[in-house]
């Protein structure tokens, strides 16, 4: 959905204004700043101090104790797998439908945006069912599949296709309005000079675009790492074997084994940290790269006036 | 083949490009849908109703769709003051929240549920031992719900109002200041119409997410059919006892909801930006 990966270029935050007149007396601004702090706090901080405070419950022997289990090594062994496979192919779907979409004029295209945001609109618990319905026993494919001795479903070919599905807009949703905004002017300068289509797109189009293509990718790893409702569906949980790591939480909560649980969850919750504080600094570098070129072509316009 | 339908250009790497997104798209993702609604298509329409107005999926989708609508109001209301604060003033700790108004995205959902689980539980939860005394169930009642949905649809309402705050130019508030207008007035009458569609998109994205929501609500709602139990969670429960029609018809059910929503904040998008530019 829009919301979630628009980079925001804009910085957050004019410069204080301005007259009495157009500002708050100072009780009804401390009491927003209140409400801010509390229900963020509350809703955003607190959450995350619950999982180091459960993890570390019994003192960090326990904690790095979790760390022996070889279920839960093999489910952080099964995440890295998953995500090693769709991080790549969605980046390069991502660079193609960008390419496709930004620079060619054809018939359906918004037809065709629409349809690469489809998985941003559907429970990730019925992206997992649709692969069932397609792989499982029960499924269309299912007897043949079985006949093949193939397993998809409850195994890690269905792991990987529900987290490629769930994760599949991110790269090219950041891409295309990027690569639609800058315009193809450069791309065709280093054509008619007479570079080929690979170094266009190595030399002029990539360095162009890499600062928001890191950003799409890191989002993408984030969601493949994190899934957990469609990939609940299509693994059938066997500890040590197709458990992710968002699965194995589950099966320690279900276990009432809580220390566990929560010491695989700060390792998620390090991750999505991580995920923000990378996605703040990519942020301010397309900011910093979209103001200096604007700068720049402030600069020309006015020498040509002068 | 491609030139048909295409504009020529002298840029490379048309055919490769739309032919691998097309393909892929489809293999991943339309194909795989489309099986939902054949499956769905396959039943009688009594079929169909029967499997989807039993009393345990009416109680589950009166809860998704009453849970999701409150959290996506209370974000209506609380979303805007966060943004407001976050746009508006300096304060100790701003940066860092507003940084982390992206927690519910970034954060994978079952980390979520046990995180707010941990907090709300009547028993040893932070902060749920001490209002369950006061007849306060925060967690395995339908509070705990909203308090999930609360959670994962917090960053809708913030992040689309929080553009439209930075982008509004203070001039037109000194101007209704100068004009004699209250500051109340301002906010009512100048400030707000320029966030309503920004406001509105926002409350619709937050509902839309919550109707799938899975993760973060599985491990606090206690999952109790006719009370607890969410639509996502009976379709897995359905699954896991082998009625592959029954969750296909809730899901087809859950998928059309939100795409109707969807396709509503993009119809209300195209009319307001239609609307704004016959104004201007």
């Amino acid at each position: 959905m829009a919301g979630t990966i628009a980079i925001r270029i804009t910085s957050s935050g004019s410069a204080a204004v301005k007259s009495a007149a157009a500002s708050e007396p100072a009780w009804l601004r401390r009491t927003l700043i209140g409400i801010t702090l509390l229900f963020l706090g509350l809703f955003l901080i607190l959450p995350v101090v619950a999982v180091f405070g459960e993890a570390l419950q019994n003192g960090a022997k326990a904690y790095f104790a979790s760390f022996t289990d070889p279920d839960f090594l093999s489910s952080i062994r099964l995440t890295l797998f998953t995500a090693a496979i769709v991080v790549p192919l969605n980046t390069l779907f991502g660079l193609a439908a960008a390419w496709a979409v930004a620079r060619f004029e054809f018939k359906g295209k918004s037809l065709l945006v629409t349809l690469i945001d489809l998985p941003f609109a559907v429970s990730p618990v019925i992206a997992g069912l649709v692969f069932v319905l397609l792989f499982g026993l029960d499924g269309y494919f299912g007897p043949w599949l079985l006949k093949h001795g193939i397993h998809i479903v409850f195994a890690w070919p269905g792991i990987v296709l529900v987290t490629i599905f769930v994760s599949f807009p991110f790269v090219a949703r950041v891409l295309i309005p990027l690569m639609q905004n800058q315009g193809q002017e450069e791309e065709l300068a280093a054509l008619s000079l007479g570079a080929s289509g690979w170094q266009t797109f190595w030399r002029i189009t990539l360095p162009n675009i890499k600062w928001a293509l890191l950003y799409g990718v890191i989002l993408c790893n984030a969601r493949a790492m994190g899934e957990f409702g469609g990939v609940n569906v299509v693994s059938g949980q066997i500890p040590g074997l197709t458990n992710t790591m968002p699965l194995q939480v589950e099966e320690y909560w279900d276990d009432y084994k809580f220390v566990p649980a929560f010491t695989l969850a700060s390792l998620l919750v390090g991750l999505a940290l991580v995920t923000l504080a990378l996605k703040e600094f990519l942020e301010w570098r397309t900011r910093v790269q979209i103001e200096r070129s604007e700068k720049l072509a402030q600069d020309v316009v006015e020498r040509i006036a002068a | 083949m491609a030139i048909a339908f295409k504009k020529r250009s002298v840029l490379p790497g048309f055919g490769i490009t739309f032919g691998f997104t097309t393909l892929y798209l489809s293999l991943i993702v339309l194909i795989p849908l489309a099986g939902l609604f054949v499956r769905t298509a396959g039943l009688t329409p009594a079929g169909i109703w029967s499997l989807i107005s039993t009393r345990e999926a009416v109680a589950a989708f009166k809860l998704t769709f009453g849970a999701s609508f409150a959290a996506a109001l209370v974000n209506t209301v609380l979303g805007p003051i966060v943004a407001w604060s976050l746009v508006r003033y300096r304060f100790p700790g701003r940066k860092l929240l507003d940084a982390i108004v992206d927690l519910p995205f970034a954060l994978p959902t079952a980390v979520s549920g046990v995180a707010l689980t941990a907090i709300f539980s009547p028993q040893t939860g932070w902060i749920g031992k001490y209002l369950a005394p006061l007849g306060i169930k925060t967690a395995y009642s339908q509070l705990g719900v909203f308090i999930a949905l609360l959670f994962i649809s917090l960053p809708f309402v913030v992040r689309t109002v929080q553009p439209a705050l930075a982008d509004f130019d203070p001039e037109a508030e000194e101007a209704a200041a100068n004009l004699g207008a209250s500051r109340w007035q301002t906010i009512r009458r100048v400030i707000f119409p320029a966030i309503m569609p920004a406001l509105v998109t926002g409350f619709a994205l937050g509902f839309a997410r919550s109707l799938g929501e899975y993760g973060s609500v599985v491990f606090i709602s206690g999952n109790i059919p006719y009370r607890t139990e969410i639509a996502p969670v009976l379709i897995v429960s359905e699954l896991n006892q082998f009625d592959l029609d029954s969750a296909a018809a809730i899901a087809a059910v859950l998928l059309v909801a939100s795409f109707a929503v969807l396709l509503a904040i993009n119809v209300f998008g195209w009319w307001t930006q239609r609307h704004l530019r016959v104004e201007a």
